[in-house]
């Protein structure tokens, strides 16, 4: 069943308007984590929010559950606002989310317990939804019994049982093996199609474009720090959607350069959020290790690719996920070895040169790389030429780290950049006494 | 960080059984000879020439400093003897088969029962300080040895085939490899127990500096021996003075060693797990900066790595022909024997000893007073958890709130709880309150803690997912007490009220006899036993009564807390 032509002349089961989370870190800033959030949700459609991770979409999920409360907007869920725990909002976790202490059964009951169901129509529903989901026979075993896959049957059968209207799902395969999530999903798409859910529409979080694509009608893409909805994609395949097909092949191609579209000079929250790659030391260093970012460049140079490549090619030749892989590409492009744009992934120059040359040429290009494109690089060398005792307390970075961005991510920030600067060999760094310094321990 | 469970009733890798028989026969015939022995001594000891302890506040701060050394002195002891002790018990099979289960025995025997040695110790040098000093070291270290040696001798046992293997294939030799490999591997629970063990110390390190037994009685310039004092003299305003400096000696400790060793600990965790606690401590900074202390550390390391290229790398043995495998058969026959024949000359002196001297009967009434006791820890064990567990879920599911009150609730579980007693009996007394029932709470006092502490770190584990999914299904009230709040925390309290209960039984010998002034209060039960015997110098009595707790500790480790806890374990324990 295409719901899509349907659901366009219903009213939305679902709207969230205007929806901004922040929180409060401890030097008073506020750190933005939704910004002004808009999203309907009608019956019958499965929509998809599409986004790296630490965009916020897990938090959005949380907001509309009304697990949390949004900082400011409003959640309307069936034409009233949601305050607290929201009955007929369902819930399917990434980690299953499963109590290891209650059996299949017990888990699977829960919901109904809460509600004062009478016993036996509680185990009459409970079984009819472990019956529909596939878990026949399992009623009595632990999760920790359970196969990944088992276990998540039982996060839907949970979630089910209580006869919610909107099913939330939290990147719900994205912890199982790809055998094992490919399984899972198209069951879930049957059962969808045949109508014998009780749901009436799903809110499905994920990083996986292909899952996007092959479950959703409409793909909403959300964009980072802060998160919030940049664009909108229909996708008005029929079910059952082969990934082979041309069509679907495109689709994922377009999202891919959706995801990939340099920033818009949107304006910005808060004047010392500086989050493009390269503009000043207060910019949040993702962790990528040397070794990956050498690995990528090898394997961008390298033929078939000699140079260029389609990330969702070259994601799939590595076995990487997308996630991952932007991660590593935003650092190459960050420190100006690769530009990524459209979709692709193209060395620079030095790029080129950095696949060509031997270890030492190498960490030579990296540092000078390294010191000209990333500002705290540098300013960590400057302030340790300048002491006398050439040496500086990691303490003395992270404070002015603060000023910039919370606490862990500044911590991961110093991580990243230690990591770079020991493999650039332009300052070395002490665990042990958490000093910086330019020592070379040979 | 979490909590880790008494070793006493974690499941041992011996095969429980005879051994434990025979150790625990050894240990007190071994008892009931040193008491004998040093019984003919008495006489010809001279009393301690010790000065009285003044009740002037300005005294308390030297008293402070002397039983913080004595503490420190007796922690070194205890290391000292973890290092050697578990190691022979590590490397070898046989004598593990002894030191193992004598092990265990040892611990379960309550710590005031050791104080029978002191007329020993005083017998080294008599009409001298030093032997009372020894004997007073000797009690805190019975107090922290046998938890760190366990948890040294597990960490050995467990360290992994391919670290071994690479300590091999690097050739390095025993000491190097002890230094390099098995002490590090070792230390995070060895700094765990360390703490655990200093708990106990202060409380036995304040027992310990005045205790009579029989006609010898030692007073060693101290806290201790000025609380006392201080009961004598039923000055509450000087029991005010040494509780504010016991506090501040604690407070002092736990900024210079606690925090210290905690945070260091982190580096040789194994993985990277998301600590609870900010492992952060400024002493430790400190001692990381300061060129001085490196320097100290340095010299330290020189001096272990001069052993380093001494010692041979054990060969790989090949496999023995049929000979050499019947002397190694004659050998294990004739090392069973010798332990065997020692055993049973041990088994027939301490059946001697205790039944020369006391009837039969009276072994009877003596486990019926245990189970007087065993009722006092049961109820409040029960009353303690009633009271603690909601306050330590609250506590736990806030994590700010947590991170406030995890170091208190540390701290407290630190402090020497007998230095309160006097004024909980000062209010009996005065009151005059029933004291088989008022003198209970006391054994609790101290030990209730742990059960506060490892609620809060099991439901600040249970992880937000789990939280956000009981919300999402609408779980509320008493459904999620049942079903979430009181599983999730289950194991975690059982570690407390194991730890609890093990703490209670050994505060029992101090909680069920009190003094104030010339008031002598006692509840009837298996801890005022012991306590009355060891007073009146009652050697036989004394050792029965210390026998008979150590076997009721061991038959409820063994039967009760072992086989829940491994229950709770399986069942609720996330994988």
């Amino acid at each position: 069943m295409n719901a899509n032509a349907v659901a366009l002349n219903l009213a939305p089961l679902l709207a969230v308007r205007s929806v901004g989370k922040s929180f409060r870190k401890p030097d008073g800033d506020e750190l933005v984590v939704l910004d002004n959030v808009n999203l309907t949700l009608r019956p019958g459609e499965i929509v998809g929010l599409l986004g790296r991770s630490g965009s916020g979409k897990s938090t959005l999920l949380r907001l509309i559950a009304g697990l949390d409360a949004p900082t400011s907007g409003v959640v309307d869920y069936q034409g009233a606002p949601v305050a607290g725990p929201a009955r007929g909002i369902a819930m399917v976790f990434q980690s299953f989310a499963l109590f290891p202490w209650l059996t299949v059964l017990e888990n699977v009951q829960l919901g109904l317990e809460a509600i004062r169901l009478p016993e036996a129509e509680m185990r009459k529903r409970s079984l009819q939804a472990i019956d529909l989901i596939g878990l026949d026979g399992f009623e009595s075993a632990y999760p920790r019994e359970l196969s990944g896959g088992m276990r998540q049957r039982v996060g839907f059968a949970r979630a089910l049982v209580v006869h919610p209207s909107i099913l939330l799902m939290d990147e719900p395969f994205s912890a199982l093996d790809v055998l094992t999530a490919e399984t899972l999903r198209s069951d879930f798409l049957d059962l969808w199609g045949e109508g014998q859910l009780p749901i009436r529409s799903v809110l499905l979080v994920t990083h996986n474009i292909e899952e996007a694509v092959q479950m959703c009608d409409r793909l909403l893409i959300f964009s980072t720090h802060p998160g919030r909805v940049v664009s909108e994609i229909p996708i008005d395949l029929s079910q059952p959607r082969s990934t082979l097909d041309p069509r679907f092949r495109a689709l994922v191609e377009r999202v891919y350069v959706e995801m990939t579209a340099k920033p818009r000079g949107e304006a910005r929250v808060g004047p010392k959020n500086e989050r493009f790659a390269g503009t000043g030391i207060g910019t949040t260093l993702i962790h990528v290790s040397s070794n990956l970012l050498q690995g990528l460049i090898e394997a961008v140079h390298a033929p078939p690719y000699n140079g260029k490549a389609d990330l969702p090619v070259i994601a799939e030749d590595l076995h990487m996920e997308l996630d991952d892989l932007f991660r590593v590409a935003e650092a190459l492009q960050m420190l100006r070895f690769a530009e990524v744009e459209g979709g692709d992934i193209r060395l620079t120059e030095a790029g080129g040169a950095f696949a060509r040359s031997e270890s030492d040429d190498r960490k030579h290009l990296f540092a000078r790389h390294l010191l000209t494109y990333v500002p705290l690089a540098a300013h960590i060398r400057r302030v340790l030429d300048e002491r006398s005792s050439h040496t500086a307390p990691k303490s003395r970075f992270s404070d002015e780290l603060e000023d910039y961005m919370a606490e862990d991510a500044a911590e991961q920030t110093l991580r990243t950049i230690i990591s770079w600067g020991r493999y650039a060999e332009v300052f070395a760094y002490d665990d042990q006494r958490q000093v910086f310094s330019l020592e070379n321990p040979a | 960080m979490r909590f880790e469970l008494p070793i006493s009733v974690l499941k041992n890798r011996y095969v429980p059984g005879r051994w434990d028989v025979i150790a625990f026969v050894l240990v007190f015939a071994f008892f009931a000879y040193l008491g004998d022995a040093a019984h003919g001594l008495t006489g010809s000891l001279a009393h301690l020439e010790a000065q009285p302890i003044s009740l002037d506040p300005r005294y308390l701060p030297g008293y402070a400093a002397q039983t913080a050394l004595r503490m420190l002195v007796a922690m070194g002891a205890s290391l000292l003897f973890t290092f050697t002790y578990a190691t022979l018990a590590a490397k070898s099979r046989r004598a593990a088969s002894v030191l193992v289960p004598l092990l265990d025995i040892l611990q379960s025997v309550p710590i005031l029962g050791f104080s029978i040695t002191i007329v020993f110790f005083l017998s080294l040098t008599p009409g001298r300080v030093a032997g009372a000093e020894l004997a007073a070291i000797f009690l805190v270290f019975t107090s922290q040895a046998w938890n760190m040696a366990f948890s040294f001798y597990y960490s050995l046992r467990s360290i992994p085939d391919e670290l071994n293997e690479a300590a091999r294939a690097f050739h390095l030799g025993p000491w190097m490899r002890f230094w390099r490999l098995e002490v590090p591997f070792a230390m995070p629970a060895l700094i765990w127990n360390m703490m655990m063990s200093m708990s106990g110390g202060w409380f036995f390190v304040v027992a310990a500096e005045a205790i009579s037994v029989g006609h010898t009685t030692v007073t060693l310039p101290g806290v201790g021996s000025y609380i006392a004092r201080a009961i004598q003299e039923r000055s509450l305003t000087a029991i005010g003075w040494a509780i504010a400096a016991m506090f501040v000696v604690i407070l002092i400790y736990d900024q210079i060693l606690f925090r210290p060793l905690t945070a260091s600990a982190d580096w040789f965790r194994q993985e990277q797990e998301a600590g609870l606690m900010p492992s952060r401590s400024w002493a430790l900074t400190m001692m990381r900066r300061s060129r001085l202390l490196s320097l100290g550390l340095r010299i330290f390391g020189s001096v272990i790595r001069l052993g380093f290229n001494r010692g041979s790398v054990r060969k790989v043995r090949a496999p023995r022909a049929g000979g050499s495998a019947m002397s190694t058969h004659l050998v294990e026959v004739a090392w069973y024997a010798a332990v065997g024949g020692i055993v049973a000359l041990a088994a027939w002196r301490l059946g001697r000893f205790v039944l020369d001297h006391i009837p039969l009967v009276e072994v009877g009434h003596v486990v019926g007073l245990g189970f007087l006791t065993l009722l006092r820890v049961a109820v409040l064990i029960a009353l303690a958890s009633m009271l603690w567990v909601p306050i330590g879920v609250y506590i736990g599911m806030r994590p700010r709130l947590t991170r406030t009150i995890q170091p208190i609730a540390q701290f407290l579980a630190a402090f020497p709880v007998n230095l309160l007693f006097p004024i909980v009996v000062s209010a009996i007394v005065l009151l005059k309150l029933d004291p088989n029932i008022w003198l209970s709470p006391l054994m609790v006092l101290g030990t209730q803690w742990y059960i506060l502490f490892n609620v809060i770190v099991g439901a600040s584990s249970l992880s937000a997912d789990l939280r956000y999914a009981g919300a999402n299904l609408g779980v509320r009230g008493w459904l999620w007490w049942r079903r979430i709040a009181l599983p999730a925390v289950f194991p975690f309290y059982m570690t407390g009220a194991i730890t609890a209960s093990g703490g209670s039984w050994n505060a029992s010998i101090v909680a069920e006899v009190a003094d104030w002034g010339n008031k002598h209060l006692t509840a009837a039960g298996l801890g005022a036993y012991i306590a009355n015997a060891t007073s009146a110098g009652d050697f036989p009595r004394t050792v029965l009564g210390i026998a008979v707790m150590a076997l009721f500790v061991v038959v409820l480790n063994r039967l009760f807390w072992r086989p829940l806890y491994a229950r709770a374990e399986r069942k609720f324990r996330v994988s």
